[in-house]
Formats: structure tokens, C-alpha cells, sequence
């Protein structure tokens, strides 16, 4: 399975990664031989199989609705690039 | 103005999301009353995307949706899982929206509305949970005059619920009517606040026009940016009227996103990107799915409350008017007061329904609506008024004194039959207190009493009036009226 180069810049838009013309050659036939590799799994017969949600055998594995502590406003911010009056600092994004 | 216009069914599918009332967020424990706080104060690792943090689902979260889903007349999924939506607009910290893809917890539903003495099923595609996102603000640098973006994750990660009609409402009013009996039960069932102006009820609409008995739907557009009831009912008639006439002049709809404007009235274009929607939507790793068996599901339908349309129409059969019966079930707190207060009162049933209406439609409503407040809020509780209304019905009082009296307990706290033994007063009936105070109020008025006298029957009215100041309320009219002919002659 071989990706073009428009799909290449589909996918490198949707990750939000700037992408050059070289760039694109060089990931098409990586991201392609990876899903020739992945292609073997089509190999397997399902007939008959579930198809599954999660690979382990849980369900309903859930919580009591009871708060606790949030992390200080600091911590919040500690890793933020840029913080302003509490809040995180980013560039402008456009609805 | 010749033009033979072509007759439009218009077609409208609402999607709503409400903010489910829990105490601690969908998949963290922040508390999710964050109202009021400071920005990014009800953050920890799991809502900020921390990279190896392990989300745990909100087991309150879910059965309230179970118990929306019922209330709606849904299928609850047997086998439900969630997904993540991944969008790189940054108002979720992972990069990615937990929410439900294929699978929704409920689907095939439906909520009755009634327009204009019609009623009609509105059918419920499905109900899904989901988390809410962070608030962005937009800012402008003084200095530089360049546009950036403050990002509050507080309500990031509290529970959000998408509940999407089919498309099957016909008219801007049918629209509001669905939305209206929407929040009505979600509040009955108290699973959200459901409050449009807070913002934890948003609505989004669909909307299509086709030629009449044409088979097909026209292109729909989106219409998004509604922020009360009336904007829903405003931006639809916008948008139905927009639709037709570009119609009528030959042209094409587009299938587009509009944004209402609530200071122009109109519906405008979102330029968004032509692209469409990419989620990649796949199953939620980190967490397992969920199965609802029958055990469950019974546990939460014995905890939903008798709800509106039910209640209705026992109002109904309680003798009570379409009107009283409506407006007395319009919340679960002013039918659980109206019912307290008729089954405190002690007269035969019919006429404690009615009495009980007429005080909590009237009195009652009248102090839920001065203050602002609810009416479970209210100082005087349904057993006290029981008392008082009591208290007329027997004669002890009059109905303009029991007026009074309610005041006086809304201000004092104090019980009916102490303000009107305290404050003196009690019903003057008959004998010589009234007949004296007749009297006197005849000698006062000659003027009146001439007009009387020279055939004017309305006259006595004005008379009766003045006994009824004079005792302050405490006459009954009726009784004062023939006393004043008897002493007229
Ligand atoms: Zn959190």
C-alpha cells in the first residue's frame, strides 16, 4: 500500500507538523511501509470473532463522585510556556 | 408582487449539550462547581492532558444519563464504550475529546411536545456522554495589536451530554416547544441545571427546507451561537425565511455553518476550512467499556420521579383547568409545593385542588416572581399555608384579610393563627361590632346614602367599601352589602 503526497500533507495538517516537499517523499514511503506491516494482520481469519473495544477483559470500571484537591494554581502553570493573571497564554486561535 | 411562491416544509433537528450536575468532573476528581472560581484553579494531571495520566469514568455521571435516556423513552445501549474525537483546536489539553462514537450509551427515543393543541412525538436519535472543553478568551496585545488566546481549563473535563433529535420538527415554535420540554425534564430528574443563559444548556440546529411532498431533504445548514430560547425561536425564522428565498429566486442553499447575531437578528456564514471533519475517532484506550444490565437499569428507572407530562395529567383529573395543570408542573419544586399544600389542607379533594392552585398560581407565584427565587425557597412552607387557607375557607378570616396575613408571614415567619389572633383579625361577623361600623359609615356619607336613596344602586358599593375600610378587610362584603340595605330602609 503505497500513500500519495496529498495524503501525506492531509495527515501532516491534521498533526499540525510543517512538512517539506522533501520531507513528504521521505514520510510517504516510511508511513507506507507501515501499513504494509499492519496489512499482514488482515491476513488473520476473523470469522466468527467480536470485534473488541479493549484489549482487556474489564468493563465498568468506574469511580464514586467524590471531589478531591485540584493542583495548586502554580503547578498548573509551571509548565506553561506563557500564563497571564491565572491564565494559560497561547497564541491566537481562531474559532 | 405576482410570483407564485412554491410552498417549503421546513425541517429542523436540534443538537443539545447539557453540563450534567455532578460534584466531581467525568474523568478526574476536580470538582466541577467551578463557578466562580479563579481560572485554572479545578485543574489536576488528568483534565491539564498530563502525559501517563489514567482517566476513571464518573460512575454518578453515567447513571444520570442512563436516567435521561430512559426518561426519554430510549434503548439504553447493553454494551457502550467510548471514543476520542482528535481536533487540533486547543480547548481540550490532550489534543483529543473523550467522547462516544458507535456506541452510545442511549439511542431511538422520543419526547412528546404539544403545539397549538397538537401533539407530536419528536423522536431522540441517541444520548451520548462526553467531556466539556476548556473556555478560551480572546485578547488583544496593547502593545503589539496582536490577537492571542487565554485558555481557562477549569470547565475542561466536567460531564457533557449530546442529546440529538431526529430531524422532525416543522416550525420555529415546534423547535422551542421540544427545547422547553427538554430542559423541563432533565431538571424533573435533576440530572443538570439546564440553564441556557449559564450556558450549561447549549443548543445547536439543523435546518432544511424542501418543496412540499418533495422525497428528499434540501441541504442543511448548521446554525450555532444560540444563547436563550428566543434566539433558537428568532434564528430559525431567520433561516426559514433566508432559505425560501434564496429558493424562490433560483439559487442553491449551501451546506454551511451560520453563526446567529443577536444584535443584527440574523444568521451569518462561519467561514470554516472546506476540509471535511477529520476525528479519527477510535476506541478510548484507557477505558474499558461499559455494560448496562437489566438489574441496573431497573435500579435507576425506580429512581426517576413521576415526570411532567405524567404529573399533567393527574393535575387534570384533580379538576384542575389546562392551564393550572401546565403551569403548576412546569417545575418538580412548584408541583411538589402545590401538592403538599392541597394534601396538608383539610377539605374534601376538589377543593383543596383548587384552593391549593389558586394560592401557589397566585400568592405563591406572585413571591417566586418579585424575588427571583424558586419556589422550594420559600419562607413560608406548604403545611403553614395549608393553615392559613384553612383559616379562610372556614370563615375565620376573610379572603382579602388572608391576603394580608400571607404577607405578614413571608416577612415575620410567624404562623398563620398567631398574626390573626395577635394583630385581631378575625372575620367581624354580623352582630353589633358590624352594625354599629354600618352605621357609622352611613352617617358619615350623606351623599352616598342620598344617591341610594334617589334609586342609585350602584351607591351601596361605595358604601360597602367604606365598612370594608373601616374594618379593615375583616367584613365579609356579602354580609356588609345586606346589612346596609337592611339599615337603609
Ligand atoms: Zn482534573
Amino acid at each position: 500500500m503505497s500513500l500519495s503526497k496529498e495524503q501525506v500533507h492531509h495527515i501532516a495538517r491534521l498533526a499540525r507538523i510543517a512538512v517539506s516537499d522533501d520531507d513528504v517523499e521521505q514520510f510517504a514511503g516510511q508511513l507506507s511501509s507501515l501499513l504494509d506491516h499492519f496489512s499482514t494482520l488482515s491476513a488473520v481469519d476473523t470469522e466468527g470473532v467480536e470485534p473488541t473495544a479493549h484489549p482487556l477483559p474489564l468493563g465498568n470500571v468506574m469511580r464514586a463522585d467524590e471531589p478531591a484537591p485540584s493542583l495548586p494554581l502554580e503547578e498548573v502553570l509551571a509548565n506553561a510556556p506563557e500564563h497571564e493573571d491565572g491564565y494559560l497564554r497561547v497564541r491566537a486561535v481562531l474559532e | 408582487m405576482t410570483a407564485v411562491a412554491t410552498a417549503y416544509e421546513t425541517i429542523i433537528g436540534l443538537e443539545v449539550h447539557t453540563q450534567l450536575t455532578t460534584r466531581s468532573k467525568m474523568f478526574c476528581a476536580c470538582s466541577a462547581d467551578y463557578s466562580g472560581a479563579g481560572p485554572n484553579t479545578h485543574v489536576c494531571p488528568v483534565c491539564l492532558g498530563l502525559p501517563g495520566v489514567l482517566p476513571v469514568i464518573n460512575e454518578r455521571a453515567i447513571e444520570s444519563i442512563v436516567m435521561t435516556g430512559l426518561a426519554l423513552n430510549c434503548q439504553i445501549a447493553p454494551f457502550s464504550k467510548f471514543d476520542r474525537k482528535n481536533y487540533p483546536y486547543p480547548d481540550l489539553m490532550k489534543g483529543y475529546q473523550i467522547s462516544q462514537y458507535d456506541l452510545p450509551v442511549c439511542h431511538d427515543g422520543w419526547l412528546e411536545i404539544t403545539v397549538g393543541g397538537e401533539h407530536k412525538r419528536v423522536g431522540i436519535t441517541r444520548v451520548h456522554m462526553e467531556e466539556d472543553t476548556a473556555r478560551l478568551l480572546h485578547r488583544v496585545d496593547a502593545s503589539t495589536g496582536e490577537g492571542y488566546t487565554l485558555v481557562d481549563v477549569n470547565r475542561s473535563g466536567t460531564p457533557l451530554m449530546e442529546i440529538v433529535s431526529e430531524p422532525d420538527m416543522r416550525t420555529p415554535a415546534e423547535a422551542r416547544e421540544y427545547l422547553v420540554r427538554l430542559r423541563q425534564i432533565l431538571r424533573y430528574i435533576g440530572v443538570s441545571r439546564a440553564n441556557m443563559e449559564e450556558g450549561n444548556f447549549r443548543c445547536d440546529a439543523n435546518v432544511s427546507l424542501r418543496p412540499v411532498d418533495a422525497p428528499e431533504y434540501g441541504a442543511k445548514v448548521e446554525i450555532k451561537n444560540m444563547n436563550s430560547f428566543r434566539a433558537v425561536h428568532d434564528a430559525l425564522a431567520f433561516e426559514v425565511e433566508r432559505q425560501a428565498r434564496l429558493l424562490n429566486a433560483g439559487e442553491r442553499i449551501v451546506q454551511e455553518t451560520r453563526g446567529w447575531v443577536d444584535e443584527s437578528q440574523e444568521t451569518v456564514s462561519q467561514r470554516t476550512k472546506e476540509e471535511a471533519s477529520d476525528y479519527r475517532y477510535f476506541p478510548e484506550p484507557d477505558l474499558p467499556p461499559m455494560r448496562f444490565n437489566e438489574a441496573y437499569l431497573e435500579r435507576i428507572r425506580e429512581r426517576i420521579p413521576e415526570l411532567p407530562e405524567a404529573r399533567y395529567r393527574r393535575f387534570l383529573e384533580l379538576g384542575l383547568s389546562d392551564y393550572e395543570a401546565s403551569t403548576l408542573t412546569e417545575s418538580r419544586d412548584r408541583a411538589d409545593y402545590y401538592e403538599a399544600v392541597m394534601h396538608a389542607l383539610n377539605v374534601d379533594r376538589q377543593r383543596a385542588a383548587k384552593l391549593a392552585a389558586n394560592w401557589t398560581l397566585g400568592s405563591v407565584a406572585e413571591w417566586a416572581n418579585a424575588t427571583g427565587n424558586d419556589v422550594a425557597s420559600i419562607p413560608v412552607s406548604a403545611e403553614r399555608l395549608a393553615e392559613l387557607i384553612q383559616l379562610a375557607e372556614d370563615g375565620t378570616i376573610t379572603g382579602t384579610v388572608a391576603k394580608q396575613v400571607f404577607d405578614t408571614m413571608l416577612e415575620s415567619g410567624r404562623g398563620a393563627r398567631d398574626i390573626v389572633e395577635a394583630d385581631g383579625l378575625a372575620q367581624v361577623s354580623g352582630g353589633d361590632e358590624l352594625t354599629e361600623i354600618v352605621r357609622k359609615v352611613i352617617s358619615e356619607n350623606e351623599k352616598a346614602v342620598g344617591d341610594y336613596r334617589a334609586g342609585k344602586e350602584s351607591a351601596v358599593k361605595f358604601l360597602v367599601g367604606q365598612v370594608m375600610k373601616a374594618t379593615r378587610g375583616r367584613a365579609n362584603p356579602q354580609v356588609v352589602q345586606e346589612l346596609l340595605v337592611e339599615e337603609l330602609g
